[in-house]
Formats: structure tokens, C-alpha cells, sequence
């Protein structure tokens, strides 16, 4: 049975699924158990030194990279075709915008790695967590500048479709999936297993405030309309305790004994 | 017209005698876990003084409140929804914990435990965060107590606006007054605007300002849009925390403990209704001196029959209305004039009003003699200065400011004619436009100030709000983690700190 085990099979076919499941699933049972717990951490209040530039630095840079993942990664290869991008153009648009992006958080990253290192406010009131997540996306940053070395030595894009094949398969359910990434370079395959980790990871740490950080902007922009949030207890609407109330005030009954509602 | 109902609440400075009573039973009830030892939803700051955290009067430095644009449209000063969301990642008007105070406390077990020495034992301070030893303590809740401090440092108090203030800083000319500060419960409230999350609201019921603990992300934008600085952000929780208003005590008909333990007697507690359709037109009138006025005319009258009428419509409990018709909040804002907004010009509406304080005779020394104005004191002759005052109440107009402190002394003038003369001087109260009843009336509620006169508050009404049957087996009050079991710790699942939860025991 395990005669043709692959390590490959278990970390490219077997690890996405259960990283997807783990964040999934995680994710929703902490905000549905424990929503007390569901926040940024942040902890500008206790030293706002290096957490502004760090942290806009690293957040705009992995915001981009993240959606440059995303989008280059999960976009068909036939829409590609369709639109008549070379490869070897998408390649070189990843680069370039990827690229400075990856350095602008990895500068930010590391301004606030060493301030929750150092700082003896942040040191203190850091939990495991906290500081092994910020380790472990900063490596996955350095990692994934690295790569960037040997992408640039095999500028056709035939690379870059492998690895969208891979992900195209992963979520379409392709069990073969792992086979398109078996023979790619190692630092590609590190940063690909250090991804997963971080999804394995992400709903028990702070990063579940990403989703909030997306959920936000649409709350607050779009289906919030006003400004200002009242909260009534009582069991129904304004209007609707008005005609009751008319209606009331119609049957002649004495109004002054009317039990409010 | 829309009529809703919030508890209100005046604090008369004229007898504040600056205890801090109000600030440490807060504290013992609210704020003595970890993350908000540095926090006080009550303080009480000496004026003049730049206060706590140091300069929050200063909105060009935290960007708190409203800003009115030409078009005049309102959206908080540090900016419209999309300018809040793009400061997500690093907030530029937020105050760094160092502009509350690095809170700390003494090793006082050391006095105890100390080997034996040469030296007597001392109780050095450490921080509350790191646990480090503090060699100096450079800040604390109430730095300026009782004009502590270089007058040129509390001189830079926003009050002294378009106030000649130099002569202030000599003895002779010195002033000082008390300002007990909690948050505002404001009908337009720029925390609540600010959150990106919606976790901040006010109740209908009663006008509370909550936040919700489970909707809180810690954006921290609630932060620098309050103008008054009273959201405080909890380190160790990641959330932000604020004064409740006691709401577990004010529903069930209790005081808010700063109030009910106040010594001097202070604070009020009443029904107000207003009309929530008038919030967004008052906060945005044109002059900043005309918003003292305009959140008057969002208040209603209880005794018109035509709210009372509007009022039983939209639902508010006949008892609310009675409450409302003698609320002693109503009487002092409304009917005496002489309680006012705190810095109406932020454009939240406030709904904790402050009753100027009278002050000694400022040249009477060297006049030898009382400056007297149509045989009363002039009150601009105060040793506090009136424009100082109105600086702070009313946005810089001094009128409302001078005809408050007026009936106050006329109170006084007609009051020893009572007691001293038997004269019941109704002479003293025409000439500032009141009737001896009304004095007598506003003497028995301003300086009696019996219990049963300082709170007129109904309870909620839980038959309305809840169904028995739902929350028969809930967890009742938690700390923020609903049924959980408060495990929020660092060895938890989810990180943070586990607390050890212990029955108290009896000891025989």
C-alpha cells in the first residue's frame, strides 16, 4: 500500500485539504465560541515607536502580495489565453509588482518582529503565539523573496503555470495535483509548506483579524449607511409600536393607563 | 417628532470639593483588571491644567469630535469613513499609553518581607506592564492635583483661548477649579461613528453608550474620535472599554456609583427626552456658539401635553414620562439655565452637564471693597475668569455663562435675605428673571441636594426588552465572553492569559 508513498503526495495532495479545513472550520468555530477573543492585538497604545511605518509598510506590502497570489495563482489558464497575456508578461508583472511589494512588507516585518522583540512593553505582553506567527511570515517573506532568484532564471512562465495548475487542481479537486509541483526547485516547495502551516495556524492565533480587516471596509462603507448605530432592546420596531398604539388610542380605551411598549 | 429617553446627568462644580470619591469607587467597581489599570472612566482634574491624558482638550493635536464641512455636512475630524479605514493599520491621532500615565505600583510587600538591613525598607514603584522598576514616575491619573505643576506647563490648557492669561500665573491672581470628567453618553457620538466595526451604540431605552465586547476588533479608531478621551483601550484584552453609566445600576433605578457616592453631593441623575430627528440638524448649526442652543431645542419639554402625547406613542413608559417632568437634570438645563455642555463645539451633544462654579471676588482686596452691579455682585469681577468658563461650556460665549453664575449668586443673596432677615426678597429674583419659588425650589435641589431630589430615575423596563423564558439559564453578567468560561488565556486554545477562577471560602 505504501510502496509508492511520496513525502510530495502528503505535503502538495494531502496538506491543502487539510490547511483549507483547519482555517475553515477554525475560523468559524472561534468566532462562533469565542468572540471575545477575535481581535487585531494591537498594540500600538503601548509604544507607538516603529509600529507606524512597520506596520503600514507591512500591511500594504502583503495586502498586495496576498492578492497577487491570489489572483495570479486562482485565474484559469484559458482567460490567460483568452486575453492574449503571454505567460512570460504575467511572470514579469509578478515580479516587478510582487517584488517590491515582498520587500516593502519583509522591511515592515522586520522593524516589527524586532520591536516585539525588543521592546520590553511589547516583549512582555507578547503571547507565544504572537511572536511565532511574526517569525514564521517573516520567513515565509524572506523565503519567498528568495524564490524570486531562481524565477528569474526561467522567464517563459512555465514555472508560474505549474504552480497555477497546482492550485487550479487543488480546489477543483484534481487528487493528481501534486505531481505538476513534485519536481520544482526546494525553495519553492518551502515556501508552499510554510504557507500551509500558516493556514493550519491562522484561526488560532491573531490572525483571524484578517478577516475582520476584509469584513470591515464593506460593514462600514456599504451596509452601514449613517454614521451612528442605535440599538433598541424593545421586542418591535418603531413603527410598528405606533400603530399598535393608534389602533389602541382608536378603541377608546383610557390612554392614560395604556402600558407602554 | 421622534421621542426617545436617556438618563441624563448635571454635575454642579460648584460644590465639587475634588476628592476623587467619584474616580476610586469607579476605579474598585470598573477598572481594576489587568489592561485598564492605567484607565479612569471617572477622573477629576484640577483647572487650570492640561488634564489627563495631558492636552485632551486639544482636537488639533487628537483630531476628536466633528468638523462641519462648507457644504455643511458633518464626518469626525480625523476624517470621512474611507480616511478612517485607510489609518486601519497605524492610527496617527491615538495617544500612546505615556500620555495617560505608565501605570504602576508600589512593592509594598517588600516592606514586609525585606531581609535585615541597614536601611529601612522602601516601596519603589515598578510598571504595571513590564514589571520593571520605574526610577521616575513622570505622570499619573490627577498629575496637576491642586495646581501641582509650572504654570507655564498648565497654562497651555486649551481654556485660556482668547484669555489674557499671564496674569494668571501670579499668586495673587491665581484660580482653580474642579472638573470631574466620564464620558458623555453624547446623542451624536463620534466614537460610535468611528468604529469600523459597529461594535459601539446607544441604547434607545435610555441613551447608554456601550460598546460591544464581541464586536470590538480593536481598530482603535474610537479612540481619537472621542474628543474627550474617554475610550480607553484594554492591552491585555485587545478591546476598548468605557464608562457603562453603571447601566446595571441605572437599570434597576440605582445611581451610577460615582454618583451615589459622591461627598459633595454633585451630581444629578434624570430623565431627559428628546426628539432624535433634531440630533443631526443641532450638531450640525453653523456657529459653534449657537450649539448650546441648538441641543436645547432637541430637548422636550415633559410637561407639554403634545410630547407626552408623541412620548406614549413611540413607546416610552409612563413612568419614564413622570420621571422626566421632575427631573432634576431637566430643571438645572432647562428651566434654570445654569448647567451647561461640556465643549459643545466638538459637536457630539453631550448629555453630562456641568453647572459653573462661582468664585471668589477677584479685586475685592484691592478695591476694598465688593464689585457690586445693580447691587449684586458682578460676576465678571469672578476670580475664575467668565470667559475661561465659557471656553469651556459653551464654546466661547460668555452670556449663558454670566446669567447662570448670576442666578446662582442671586440664590445666595436671596437666600441669606431668607434666613438671616426673614425676608423673602422677591426683588433679588426679578432682577435675574426668576420667582422666589423657583429660587427656593432650586436652593433645595442645588444646595440641599437631598438623595431623593439629586436622582429621579426609573427603572428599565425588562418585560419590553427581554422574554423571561430566553434567558432562563443564560450566564447573566459576563466578562465579555458570554457562556464561555472566561478562559481566555494564554494556555487556552485561542492564546491569552489563563485566570485561575477560586470559590471564596469561609474560614472557621
Amino acid at each position: 500500500m505504501f510502496g509508492n508513498f511520496d513525502i510530495n503526495f502528503i505535503i502538495f495532495g494531502v496538506m491543502p485539504y487539510i490547511a483549507l479545513t483547519v482555517f475553515l472550520v477554525g475560523s468559524v468555530v472561534r468566532y462562533e465560541r469565542d468572540p471575545f477573543t477575535w481581535k487585531s492585538s494591537s498594540s500600538q497604545l503601548l509604544r507607538r515607536k516603529q509600529l507606524v511605518w512597520g506596520s503600514i509598510l507591512f500591511h500594504v506590502g502583503i495586502l498586495t502580495v496576498f492578492f497577487g497570489h491570489l489572483i495570479g495563482l486562482f485565474t484559469p489558464i484559458w482567460v490567460l489565453d483568452a486575453l492574449g497575456v503571454p505567460y512570460g508578461l504575467k511572470q514579469w508583472m509578478a515580479v516587478l509588482i510582487g517584488g517590491p511589494a515582498g520587500i516593502a512588507a519583509l522591511i515592515g516585518s522586520t522593524m516589527l518582529l524586532h520591536r516585539r522583540l525588543v521592546d520590553p512593553r511589547i516583549r512582555v505582553t507578547s503571547t507565544t503565539p504572537d511572536i511565532v506567527i511574526m517569525g514564521l511570515i517573516w520567513l515565509q517573506l524572506a523565503i519567498g523573496l528568495l524564490t524570486i532568484t531562481q524565477t528569474l532564471q526561467h522567464m517563459d512562465g512555465s514555472e508560474m503555470v505549474r504552480f497555477m495548475t497546482w492550485s487550479q487542481s487543488v480546489v477543483t479537486w484534481n487528487v493528481n495535483a501534486w505531481v505538476t509541483v513534485v519536481d520544482v526547485h526546494w525553495l519553492y516547495k518551502l515556501h508552499i509548506f510554510l504557507g500551509l502551516i500558516i493556514t493550519i495556524l491562522f484561526p488560532f492565533t491573531r490572525l483571524v483579524h484578517i478577516w475582520s480587516g476584509f469584513a470591515a471596509p464593506v460593514r462600514y462603507l456599504l451596509t452601514r449607511s449613517g454614521y451612528q448605530i442605535v440599538r433598541s432592546r424593545r421586542r418591535r420596531p418603531l413603527e410598528e409600536r405606533r400603530h399598535a398604539f393608534d389602533k389602541r388610542q382608536g378603541e377608546s380605551s383610557p390612554a392614560t393607563t395604556t402600558p407602554a411598549e | 417628532m421622534r421621542v426617545r429617553a436617556q438618563i441624563g446627568k448635571v454635575l454642579n462644580l460648584d460644590k465639587c470639593i475634588g476628592c476623587h470619591t467619584c474616580s476610586v469607587t469607579c476605579k474598585n467597581v470598573w477598572t481594576t483588571r489587568e489592561g485598564v489599570e492605567y484607565a479612569w472612566f471617572n477622573n477629576v482634574e484640577t483647572k487650570p491644567g492640561t488634564g489627563y491624558p495631558t492636552d485632551w482638550e486639544n482636537q488639533k493635536r487628537w483630531n476628536g469630535g466633528w468638523v462641519r464641512s462648507a457644504s455643511g455636512k458633518l464626518h469626525p475630524k480625523q476624517g470621512a469613513k474611507w480616511r478612517i479605514l485607510a489609518n486601519i493599520f497605524a492610527n496617527p491621532s491615538m495617544p500612546e499609553i505615556d500620555d495617560y500615565y505608565e501605570p504602576f505600583d508600589f512593592d509594598y510587600d517588600h516592606l514586609k518581607s525585606a531581609p535585615d538591613m541597614d536601611h529601612f525598607p522602601t516601596a519603589r514603584p515598578r510598571s504595571a506592564i513590564t514589571g520593571e522598576r520605574m526610577e521616575k514616575i513622570e505622570k499619573g491619573p490627577n498629575w496637576e492635583e491642586i495646581l501641582g505643576g509650572e504654570f507655564s506647563k498648565r497654562s497651555q490648557d486649551y481654556n485660556f483661548e482668547n484669555v489674557q492669561k499671564e496674569i494668571y500665573g501670579e499668586y495673587e491672581n491665581t484660580f482653580m477649579m474642579y472638573l470631574p470628567r466620564l464620558c458623555e453618553h453624547c446623542l451624536n457620538p463620534t466614537c460610535s461613528a468611528s468604529c469600523p466595526s459597529g461594535a459601539i451604540y446607544k441604547r434607545e431605552e435610555d441613551g447608554i453608550v456601550l460598546i460591544d465586547q464581541e464586536k470590538c476588533r480593536g481598530w482603535r479608531m474610537c479612540i481619537s474620535g472621542c474628543p474627550y478621551k474617554k475610550i480607553y483601550y484594554n492591552w491585555e484584552s485587545g478591546k476598548s472599554e468605557k464608562c457603562t453609566f453603571c447601566y446595571p445600576r441605572i437599570e434597576s433605578g440605582q445611581p451610577t456609583v460615582c454618583s451615589e457616592t459622591c461627598v459633595g453631593r454633585i451630581r444629578y441623575l434624570g430623565v431627559i427626552l428628546y426628539d432624535a430627528d433634531k440630533i443631526e440638524e443641532a450638531a450640525s448649526a453653523e456657529r459653534e456658539t449657537d450649539l448650546y442652543g441648538a441641543q436645547m431645542d432637541v430637548f422636550l419639554d415633559p410637561n407639554d401635553p403634545e410630547v407626552i402625547a408623541a412620548a406614549r406613542r413611540d413607546g416610552i413608559p409612563e413612568d419614564w414620562i413622570e420621571a422626566a417632568k421632575v427631573s432634576p437634570v431637566w430643571k438645572m438645563a432647562m428651566d434654570w439655565k445654569v448647567a451647561f455642555p461640556l465643549h459643545p463645539e466638538y459637536r457630539t451633544l453631550p448629555m453630562v452637564w456641568y453647572i459653573p462654579p462661582l468664585s471668589p471676588i477677584q479685586n475685592a482686596a484691592q478695591a476694598g471693597q465688593i464689585a457690586m452691579s445693580d447691587q449684586m455682585p458682578d460676576v465678571r469681577s469672578l476670580r475664575i475668569p467668565v470667559k475661561y468658563l465659557a471656553n469651556m461650556l459653551t464654546a466661547g460665549d460668555e452670556e449663558p455663562i454670566v446669567h447662570a453664575l448670576e442666578r446662582m449668586s442671586a440664590m445666595r443673596l436671596y437666600m441669606r435675605a431668607l434666613s438671616v432677615d426673614g425676608v423673602r426678597d422677591e426683588a433679588i429674583a426679578a432682577r435675574v428673571g426668576m420667582s422666589g419659588r423657583m429660587i427656593e425650589d432650586m436652593y433645595k435641589i442645588m444646595a440641599i441636594a437631598d438623595y431623593e431630589d439629586r436622582f429621579a430615575i426609573p427603572t428599565a423596563h425588562r418585560e419590553q426588552n427581554e422574554d423571561g423564558a430566553d434567558i432562563r439559564g443564560g450566564c447573566g453578567f459576563t466578562d465579555g465572553n458570554g457562556c464561555s468560561s472566561g478562559e481566555t488565556g494564554k494556555t487556552t486554545l485561542f492564546g491569552g492569559k489563563k485566570k485561575n477562577f477560586a470559590l471564596p471560602t469561609e474560614t472557621f
